[in-house]
């Protein structure tokens, strides 16, 4: 099963409950899928600033003192804001890749979770209510977001495994489904300089669309190239730094519905993930078309 | 049963609201009905897309249900006379045996899927597979029908006012199917066939139980089985 949202705001008023709309529209998707959910917001941006998510197995031993750790190792000025196993570090963008590196060698047990000027990525083992409660996620603000609970098949239940998945600078992806060239499709990705944390199939799905847009495509273009190139059954809710998209293979088995006001674009597996939104009973409701690519862009 | 008490919203109807009742109140009191019972008139208020309401009724009782419900409403009904007032999600009236099932708004996948009886409208559009593996139940949509629409349909008959998407009545047995708009594509085995008289009064009486006026049977075509897949052709045999 697994149960997906997404929620992209038009009306800056609502921007301050980004967090508590998104959680609500997650949590009442949990019977969906009750291995782990993760959430991904994407917050204002702070001009000259770039964002790491990071997750530790050990967050006590391997977040204390990092920030001076990685300040001196990178030369630039670096901020740490932990919130139980994730942290987010800031520093300026053009540190981004020697950060990763540095956190190799300094902390070889942590995992980035995702990077970008706006994207922060939470995910852990666990219910929808229990993973937003560990991360506070309702007092968070933000643009846009993206959210996924997890009924486990082509891969382990873990942190990583969980959703969403990241593979550029703000991007993430949230699926429904399961796909069967994953396999195939990872080994290409791999020949082109991508790299990989799992064996999860939703993984190379959001490696594609990097891919994609590295090649100079924009997400619409992406999200139509994994018609023809992925194989299996897929759902997809994609998140990019200003943009919001939404894509279902042709059969289309995997539920979907959207919402649209003036306030906001809103995806839901059900619509019970949509009941509690401002003005639902007057939105316009429909299920997404199959293998039509739907995006929206700030 | 305590939310019961509070039935006052219309006379005689009894009131369930799910902000307040549960799912398994409502559904247990629908089905501790007997025959002859004098509670014939049933509201659920506040369904927020609940999964399941109003499954498995066995008497024939009218219920309306106010807003638009989840998963499966109205599965395997047998004899009752169900409205959303709303719209539905996958699976509205899987398995009906008989009764009547009224959408106001649209319906999700799969609706209708195996019913063996009884009659569902659908007054928007319906989506994907609606009508697959249709045994005997009667299907009408005002707007339109998605793709793989009547897959393996057995029996009974299909009523599209609007259009149908890709593979309508793919591997199809001996069910009918009206679509008085277009069809994107037929799938294997279906074609079109001749609207003789027995089939347009039969169309006519559809729509006359649809409660569906101003709309003339000879604006439609009909589909149906080419019966080429019924045994197994020699001439095929390099396709296994």
């Amino acid at each position: 099963m697994c149960g997906i949202v997404g929620l992209f705001l038009k009306d800056k008023a609502l921007e301050p409950k980004l967090g508590a709309m998104l959680s609500e529209m997650l949590v009442s998707l949990s019977d969906r899928g009750p291995d782990s959910a993760g959430i991904a917001i994407y917050g204002a941006t702070a001009g000259n600033e770039a964002k790491i998510t990071i997750q530790s197995p050990k967050p006590e031993r391997d977040f204390r003192g990092l920030d001076a750790e990685l300040a001196k190792a990178l030369g630039a000025p670096v901020s740490i804001a932990v919130k139980s196993t994730h942290a987010v570090i800031r520093t300026t963008p053009d540190k981004v890749d020697a950060a990763r590196e540095a956190l190799q060698s300094l902390r070889p047990d942590v995992r980035v979770m995702g990077a970008g000027e706006a994207v922060e990525i939470y995910k852990e083992v666990g219910l929808p209510e229990a993973v937003v409660d560990r991360f506070d996620v309702r007092k968070m603000t933000g643009t846009h977001g993206i959210g996924h609970t997890r009924m486990a098949t082509e891969s382990a239940v873990t942190t990583m495994g969980a959703h969403p998945f990241s593979t550029g600078a703000d991007q993430c992806l949230v699926h429904n489904g399961s796909l069967s060239n994953h396999n195939n499709v990872r080994r290409e990705l791999v020949r082109e300089g991508m790299k990989f944390e799992t064996e999860n199939d939703t993984e190379v799905a959001a490696a594609y669309l990097s891919s994609q847009i590295a090649h100079g495509k924009n997400l619409g273009e992406a999200l139509e190239g994994t018609l023809s190139d992925l194989d299996g059954f897929f759902t997809f809710v994609v998140g990019t730094k200003n943009g919001f998209g939404v894509v279902r293979d042709p059969i289309a088995c995997k539920p979907a519905v959207m919402a649209e006001t003036d306030q906001y674009v809103a995806f839901g597996s059900e619509y019970r993930a949509l009941t509690k939104l401002p003005g639902i009973d007057n939105a316009r409701v429909w299920e997404p078309e199959p293998a039509t690519v739907y995006f929206w862009e700030h | 049963m305590p939310a019961t008490s509070k039935a006052t919203r219309e006379s005689h109807a009894r009131v369930f609201d799910l902000d307040v009742s549960s799912l398994r109140e409502l559904n247990q009191a629908l089905h501790n009905l007997t025959p002859g019972s004098n509670e014939t008139a049933w509201e659920v208020l506040n369904p927020k897309g609940n999964h399941s309401v109003a499954v498995g009724v066995d008497q024939p009782v009218s219920i309306d249900v106010r807003g638009s419900v989840g998963y499966y409403c109205g599965g395997m009904n047998s004899g009752s006379t169900i409205t959303v007032h709303g719209s539905a999600g996958p699976g509205v009236g899987e398995n009906m045996m008989s009764g009547s099932i009224v959408i106001k708004g649209d319906a999700s996948q799969y609706a209708g899927a195996t019913g063996k009886g009884g009659l569902l409208v659908i007054e928007g559009n319906a989506s994907s597979r609606c009508g697959i593996s249709m045994k005997g139940i009667d299907i009408v949509v005002h707007g339109n029908i998605g793709h793989m629409s009547a897959f393996m349909a057995q029996s009974g008959n299909l009523v599209v006012l609007g259009d149908a998407g890709d593979a309508l009545g793919d591997s199809i047995y001996e069910a009918r199917l009206f679509v008085r708009g277009k069809v994107d594509s037929l799938g294997a085995d279906c074609i079109a066939k001749e609207m003789r008289p027995e089939h347009l009064e039969l169309l006519q009486g559809l729509l006359d139980r649809a409660g569906l006026t101003g709309v003339k049977p000879s604006e439609f075509k009909r589909y149906g089985s080419a019966r080429t897949l019924y045994n197994f052709n020699i001439d095929n045999a390099d396709a296994y």
